[in-house]
């Protein structure tokens, strides 16, 4: 079958040139290997904002205030009496929670250990059900710790290993900027969303982060809960009407706070891990290309090589087709062995962590990147190939 | 005599040009017309079963007239009949059809498939023809016992001497029962052993009824030849007719006398 025969030439072409066959391979496995990794790593990182979605609870909404952003008015920023407001409001049935938050940052100190965790924040019990954080070992402060502004603390799992290691903090002291705080309770990890670490946290009770730290004024967020993850559309509304009523503005569009849920401010981030993984494709694609351009090189220079050869073989009554097929075959088994070696790199690079981002392969970009290695192959091939073929028998023969 | 046959080769008028106008050269121009002194062109008739010998210096044409005669090189006037065909006008792809069923070349630098055994070498034509796997490794193999090579054919170019390669390209020049066998200085690169070799089987194959066409410059090569042609500045100013077309070829009839 001359099918048969060209395959067994290509190879043969193919062997003749090890090292030069290697390397142009190489450029086609790097080219595919990096689609799919990159990809993958894009990939596993927008999974991972989805799995944190759920696990911050979709039901939570930020109420933030616009003070110090610069906005035309004076705006008046959010304070606890705001968050009453909301909590006692008789007609807001969408709300089930409301915790104010303070958030400041300081040096825990532990014996000799001395670590700053990512945010201290002070706040009310109902926070940690709003914002789906769980105890693993201890417990929760109480409303009563709230009211007599104790000194208690709950940590979560980075802080704890930071600050204990091994040791278990329930019960230990810690010093955060000269206030002593006894740690009541650890938090269940919540995982990493390779952005910030939701587990290297400090919550105290809001009195006692404002007496030791920022002081009674204003409060940098409030915390609601809707009733359920239908009403957080109501519960917007409702908070938009109470706090309009109590910072007494009467226009909505000047409204001097923002309100967000967790949702969307995910939302935002998810859409920025898919430009982050476009622009890894990219560079892939990039990649991939540059190895379709070595396959050209390394073709030309084969057929200059072998013109001789290619005159001998017109000459026995090559048909020209015959001899395309010959170099098309060359250049594609050369894009297709690169890029199947390219797969299994990229499935085998895709099962290691890379910058702390568990890759998740994209089937599609598998099958995607190993067809446009393939087409390249085609395509790059096909210029050096049609020079051989179209070679005057004459001229080829001629050629030393 | 073999007049009744149409001949295997028959050119008119045929001539080859390189360049224009007043500095154009003509590597091939036949007598030049009396007055005008315009090339009248090279007219040639070789019969099957003939054995002929073209002669020249280097720069005479004959390796011109070698390379229309194969069908590697198209004229620039002229007609070239081979085999009943006209072969002057066709496009690149019917050309290597007829030099693949038509014409066995034999070339001075062997010109193997480098990296490729015997038995792939001789059945690379047949291969190009479309002949079945099976069908094309018989006649291989008996086209290289024809030449002596049978017990080598699993060899590649660079495990075979000189002389080797040359009846290696022997036995694929004639594996597709071509027309003509057309053979440029197939001895020019070989010693005296190894020519007296090629030469012998070129003998037996002209003996057998093939038509064979050697491009030359040695008189020790034209000696086995039937018909003696001699080129000087693109046209034929000699032709000897040694041995009749239907006899054995000179050497031979020499040896075991008819």
């Amino acid at each position: 079958m001359i099918l048969w025969q060209m395959i067994r030439f290509a190879v043969g072409g193919l062997v003749a040139n090890k090292v030069r066959s290697a390397l142009t391979m190489l450029g086609v496995l790097i080219g595919v290997a990096s689609v799919i990794l990159l990809l993958a790593v894009g990939n596993g990182s927008s999974e991972a904002v989805k799995a944190s979605i759920t696990s911050l609870g979709t039901n939570a909404l930020t109420v933030s205030s616009n003070a110090g952003r610069g906005s035309a008015t004076a705006a008046k920023a959010l304070t606890v009496a705001d968050a009453k407001a909301l909590a006692t409001d008789a007609d807001a049935k969408s709300i089930k929670w409301v915790a104010p938050v303070v958030t400041t940052t300081g040096t825990a100190l532990y014996g000799n250990i001395s670590y700053q965790p990512g945010s201290i924040v002070g706040t009310y019990p109902a926070y940690f059900e709003t914002a789906n954080q769980k105890v693993r070992d201890g417990d929760y402060f109480s409303n009563d710790d709230v009211l007599n502004s104790r000194k208690v603390a709950v940590i979560g799992s980075t802080t704890a290993k930071q600050l204990f290691d091994t040791e278990e903090p329930v019960g230990k002291r810690i010093t955060i900027g000269g206030t002593p705080f006894t740690v009541v309770g650890v938090l269940t990890a919540k995982g990493s969303t390779g952005f910030n670490d939701p587990d290297d946290v400090v919550i105290a009770p809001l009195p006692t982060v404002q007496n030791a730290f920022t002081g009674f004024g204003s409060v940098n967020q409030i915390m609601v809960q809707a009733a359920s993850a239908e009403a957080t559309t109501e519960a917007q509304s409702d908070i938009t009407r109470i706090l309009m009523g109590t910072h007494a503005i009467t226009d909505a569009t000047k409204a001097d706070f923002r309100i967000s849920s967790q949702t969307s401010l995910l939302t935002a981030r998810e859409s920025t891990t898919k430009t982050f993984t476009v622009l890894l494709g990219a560079v892939a694609a990039i990649s991939l290309l540059v190895g379709g351009i070595g396959i050209t090189n390394i073709m030309l220079v084969t057929v200059t090589e072998r013109t001789r050869e290619i005159g001998i073989r017109k000459a026995l009554g090559a048909p020209r087709g015959v001899i395309l097929g010959q170099f098309l075959t060359e250049s594609t088994l050369l894009s297709v062995t690169g890029a199947g070696l390219g797969v299994a790199a990229g499935l085998i690079g895709s099962h290691f962590t890379i910058v702390g981002i568990e890759p998740v392969v994209i089937p599609e970009s598998v099958l995607g990147a190993f067809g446009i290695a393939v087409a390249i192959g085609l395509f790059f091939g096909s210029y050096p190939a049609s020079r051989a073929a179209s070679l005057r028998p004459i001229e080829a023969l001629r050629h030393e | 005599m073999a007049a009744t046959k149409p001949p295997v080769i028959r050119i008119s008028r045929v001539t080859k040009s390189y360049g224009q106008g007043d500095s154009a050269v003509h590597a091939l121009r036949g007598p030049s017309a009396p007055g005008t002194g315009e090339p009248l062109g090279v007219s040639l008739d070789i019969e099957e079963g003939d054995y002929v010998a073209v002669m020249g210096s280097s720069g005479s044409g004959k390796s011109t007239l070698m390379n229309i005669l194969g069908c590697l090189d198209v004229p620039t006037s002229g007609r070239y009949l081979l085999d009943g065909t006209d072969v002057g006008h066709l496009d690149e792809g019917r050309l290597s059809l007829v030099r693949n069923r038509k014409i066995g070349f034999v070339f001075q630098s062997f010109n193997l498939v480098p990296r490729t055994t015997a038995l792939a070498q001789v059945e690379l034509p047949l291969a190009y023809a479309g002949v079945r796997s099976a069908e094309r490794r018989r006649r291989a193999l008996a086209a290289l016992e024809l030449v002596g090579l049978a017990d080598r054919a699993g060899h590649k170019p660079n495990e075979l001497s000189g002389g080797q390669q040359q009846r290696v390209a022997v036995a694929r020049a004639l594996v597709t029962a071509p027309a003509m066998l057309l053979a440029d200085e197939p001895t020019g690169n070989l010693d005296s052993r190894s020519t007296a070799e090629v030469l012998a089987i070129i003998d037996r194959l002209n003996a057998s009824g093939r038509t064979v066409v050697v491009i030359t410059h040695e008189d020790e090569v034209a000696l086995h030849a039937k018909r003696v042609l001699r080129l000087v500045d693109g046209a034929i100013v000699d032709d000897v007719r040694r041995a009749p077309v239907d006899g054995p070829p000179p050497a031979l009839a020499a040896e075991v006398p008819v």
